[in-house]
C-alpha cells in the first residue's frame, strides 16, 4: 500500500473517534507543550542574565572576602571584613595581567538635593571603577585621581538618582548633602539599568573611596574589590595571580584556605542562572513524565481499537493484506497520533512561552530545531508504544479473526 | 468443459484442540472447472466451512495437494497466501463483512490497495464498474449501515469481483437473507456465472442448490454426493413470480 493512502486511512480512523484520539493524545500535547516552553523559557532566561552580567562591566574579576561557598554552606562572606586597602595597593604594584583595580565602600544614605531627599547607594571608589564597569558619564566628568588623593567632597550620580533630585535642571556644579556633608557634583553616569538579581543598577552614587572611609562614619572595611583586564584571554590568568598576590598578603600559609574569593562575570553568570536551572528541571520532569504518560495512553488505545476492529482486521487479511500491511496500518496510526499531538502541542507551547514572555518580560526564543526535535520525537514515542499492539493485530489468524463477534 | 480451476487431492484437515483430535475433513478429491456454480451442501457440522477455509486459502491443509488456478497453493507461505488470495480469489461472506463507516466504493476499492502486482489501475474507477456491474451504481457513497442485507451482499460481491478472480467463493452468501434477497443474489450469481465466472458457494437450503449446475455434499468429512443439478432453476424467473405474488 502506498504512504499516502496508509496515512488517508489512518487519519480516517482517528477521525472516526475525535474524542478518544484528543483525550489520548493529551498526554503528549501537555509533554511537547511543557518542553517548548521550557526550552523558550530558559533561553530566554540565560540570554536576559548573560546581558545583564556583560552589563556589569568589560573583563570584570570581583574578590570578595570569606572562602567561596563549599559543599553549599556558606562560610558568610560579609562576615569577614578582611579585604584592604593593602590588598588594592599590592595588586596595583605588583600584577601584571590587571589593567584596573578599585576597592568598593559600601554604605546607604539619605542624599539631599534642592528639589528633595533621595535615599541611595553610596560606593566609595577609585578611579578605575569607571573603566572597570565600562560606565560614561552622560554630562560632566568622573572624579579624578586628584580627588581621591585629596579626599575632595566630589560625587558622581546616578541617573536614578540625578533623575530623583534635579528632575528639570543639569546637576553637575551643584550641591547635594550626604550625612551633612557638601559634595560638588562631578557628573552624571549614563543609564545602566536593571542587575541580573533585579536591583536597580543606576540608583547610585559614587564618591572617592578615600572620601568615604573619611566621611560616612561606620562601615569603613571594603566588601568587594573590582579588577579588570585589557583583554578576556588574560582573565584566567589574573585570577591566578590576583590569588597568589592576596594570599601573600593575608600571610597565607601553604595549605590555608582562601579567605577570600576571585570570581569573573562568567561564574557570576553561572550562580545567577542555577536559579532557572531548577525551573528548567521541572518543566523536564513535567515533560517526560507527560510523554510517558502520553505515549502509554496510545498504547493502550490502540490495544483497545485492535481488538474492536479484530473482525476489520480479518476482512482486510481475507481480501490479501499482509501481516506487515496490517502492522504499518496500526503503527502509522500510533504515529500519525504522536505527530499530531506534538503538532498541538506546539501550538500550545508556543502560545504559552509567549504570554509567559509577556507577563515576565522575558525573551522567548523558540528555535526550529527545538521544534523538529519535540514533533520527531512525539513521533517516535507513537512508533515505540504503537508497536506492540500493531504487532499483535497483525499476528491475528485470519479466520478466528472473521469469526470474532 | 475448460480447463480445471480447483483440483484437489487426499485433502484433510485435523483439528487438535489440547488432547482431542477433531477429523473435520477426511480425505477430499475434488475437481471443479471454470464456469461451473458449484453448491456445497452437508449437515451442519460436516466439514463445509473447513473446505471452504481451505480452497479459499485462508488455511493449510494437514495433508493433501491443491491446486489453485494451475498454482500450488499447499505449502505456500502467510504472504504467498495473501497475494493468491488477493489476485486469484474473491470472498463473499454470510455476514458481509463490509468495513463500517466506509463508503461501498471504498469498501470495494480494498483489495486493490493491497495489490501489489504493481499494475496501474485506478481503483475507483474499477470500483465504480464492479458495483455498476451488481446493479448499485447508484448507492456509490452510502455506508453499510444505510444499505440492505441484500444491497450489502451485492456490495460484497463486487469487491470479490473487482480484481477478476479466477475464483469466487461464498460461505453461505444468503444465509442472512430472506427468500427474495435470496432469489435476487442467486439471481446474480448466475448471470456473473454465464459471464464466466466460476463460484463456488455453501448452503443448507436445497431451494438455492437447485440454481447450482452442481451440487457436491458432504458428511463427516468425505464426498458423499457429487452430481449435476438435473432441473436447474433460472433465478431471474423466479424473481418474476415472486414479484407476481407480491402484486
Ligand atoms: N478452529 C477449530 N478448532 C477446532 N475444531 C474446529 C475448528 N473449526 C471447525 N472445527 C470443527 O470441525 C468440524 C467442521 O466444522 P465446519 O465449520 O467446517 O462445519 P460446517 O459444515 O461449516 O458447519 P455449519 O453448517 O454449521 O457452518 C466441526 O466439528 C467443528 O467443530
Ligand atoms: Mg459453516
Amino acid at each position: 500500500m502506498k504512504t499516502t493512502v496508509l496515512i488517508k486511512l489512518a487519519t480516517a480512523s482517528i477521525r472516526k473517534n475525535k474524542m478518544r484520539a484528543t483525550l489520548t493524545m493529551l498526554g503528549i500535547i501537555i509533554g511537547v507543550a511543557a518542553v517548548i516552553v521550557m526550552v523558550a523559557v530558559g533561553y530566554g532566561a540565560r540570554t536576559r542574565i548573560r546581558a545583564q552580567i556583560n552589563n556589569l562591566g568589560t573583563n570584570m574579576i570581583v574578590i570578595t572576602p570569606g572562602a567561596a561557598q563549599t559543599a553549599g554552606v556558606s562560610q558568610g562572606a560579609q562576615a569577614f571584613a578582611n579585604l584592604s586597602l593593602d590588598d588594592v595597593d599590592k595588586i596595583r604594584r605588583e600584577s601584571q595581567y590587571v589593567a584596573a583595580v578599585s576597592p568598593v565602600v559600601v554604605s546607604r544614605a539619605q542624599v539631599i538635593g534642592p528639589a528633595g531627599n533621595w535615599r541611595s547607594q553610596i560606593n566609595g571608589v577609585d578611579v578605575d571603577y569607571q573603566t572597570i564597569r565600562d560606565w560614561p558619564t552622560e554630562s560632566g566628568d568622573f572624579f579624578s585621581a586628584d580627588d581621591v588623593n585629596a579626599t575632595r567632597k566630589v560625587a558622581v550620580l546616578g541617573a536614578t538618582v540625578a533623575a530623583n533630585l534635579f528632575p528639570d535642571q543639569d546637576p553637575v556644579g551643584q550641591e547635594v548633602q550626604i550625612r551633612n556633608v557638601p559634595f560638588r557634583i562631578a557628573g552624571v553616569l549614563s543609564k545602566k539599568g536593571q542587575t541580573a538579581t533585579g536591583t536597580d543598577s543606576d540608583d547610585i552614587v559614587l564618591m572617592p573611596y578615600t572620601t568615604a572611609r573619611a566621611t560616612l562614619s561606620g562601615r569603613v572595611f571594603i566588601p568587594q574589590i573590582l579588577a579588570s583586564t585589557t583583554n578576556e584571554q588574560d582573565i584566567p590568568a589574573a585570577q591566578q595571580e590576583l590569588t597568589e598576590l592576596m594570599r601573600e598578603t593575608h600571610r597565607l600559609a601553604g595549605n590555608d584556605p582562601n579567605d577570600f574569593t576571585v570570581r569573573n562575570q562568567n561564574d557570576l553568570a553561572q550562580a545567577a542562572e542555577s536559579s532557572t536551572r531548577v525551573m528548567t528541571l521541572l518543566l523536564a520532569a513535567i515533560a517526560s513524565i507527560s510523554l510517558l504518560v502520553g505515549g502509554i495512553g496510545i498504547m493502550n488505545i490502540m490495544l483497545v481499537s485492535v481488538t474492536e476492529r479484530t473482525r476489520e482486521i480479518g476482512i482486510r487479511l481475507a481480501i490479501g493484506a499482509r501481516g506487515s500491511d496490517v502492522l504499518t496500518q496500526f503503527l502509522v496510526e500510533s504515529i500519525v497520533m504522536g505527530v499530531f499531538g506534538g503538532l498541538i502541542g506546539l501550538i500550545v507551547g508556543f502560545s504559552g512561552a509567549k504570554i509567559l514572555g509577556h507577563f515576565t518580560g522575558w525573551e522567548t526564543v523558540i528555535s526550529p530545531i527545538v521544534m523538529i526535535i519535540a514533533v520527531g520525537f512525539s513521533g517516535a514515542v507513537g512508533v515505540f508504544f504503537g508497536y506492540y499492539p500493531a504487532r499483535k493485530a497483525a499476528a491475528l489468524d485470519p479466520i478466528q479473526a472473521l469469526r470474532y463477534e | 468443459m475448460g480447463d480445471a480451476v480447483i483440483e484437489v487431492h487426499g485433502l484433510t484437515k485435523t483439528y487438535s484442540t489440547g488432547a482431542t483430535e477433531v477429523h473435520a475433513l477426511r480425505g477430499i478429491d475434488l475437481t471443479i472447472h471454470r464456469g461451473e456454480l458449484v453448491a456445497i451442501m452437508g449437515s451442519s457440522g460436516s466439514g463445509k466451512s473447513t473446505l471452504m477455509n481451505l480452497l479459499g486459502c485462508l488455511d493449510t491443509p494437514t495433508s493433501g495437494t491443491y491446486e489453485l488456478d494451475g498454482v500450488r497453493v499447499d505449502g505456500l507461505g502467510k504472504n504467498e497466501l495473501a497475494a493468491i488470495r488477493n489476485q486469484k480469489l474473491g470472498f463473499v461472506f454470510q455476514g458481509f463483512n463490509l468495513l463500517a463507516r466506509t463508503t461501498a466504493v471504498e469498501n470495494v476499492e480494498l483489495p486493490l490497495l493491497y495489490d501489489r502486482g504493481g499494475k496501474k489501475r485506478d481503483p475507483r474507477k474499477l470500483a465504480v464498474a464492479a458495483l455498476e456491474r451488481v446493479g448499485l451504481g447508484q448507492r456509490l457513497d452510502h455506508q453499510p449501515s444505510e444499505l440492505s442485507g441484500g444491497q450489502q451482499q451485492r456490495v460484497a460481491i463486487a469487491r470479490a469481483l473487482v480484481t477478476e478472480p479466477a475464483l469466487v467463493l461464498a460461505d453461505e452468501p444468503t444465509g442472512n437473507l430472506d427468500t427474495k434477497t435470496t432469489i435476487e443474489v442467486m439471481a446474480l450469481f448466475q448471470e456473473l456465472n454465464t459471464q464466466g465466472i466460476t463460484i463456488v458457494l455453501v448452503t443448507h437450503e436445497p431451494d438455492v442448490a437447485a440454481y447450482a449446475t452442481r451440487v457436491v455434499e458432504i458428511r463427516d468429512g468425505h464426498i458423499r454426493r457429487d452430481e449435476p443439478v438435473a432441473n436447474r432453476r433460472k433465478a431471474a424467473e423466479d424473481l418474476l413470480h415472486v414479484e407476481e405474488d407480491a402484486a
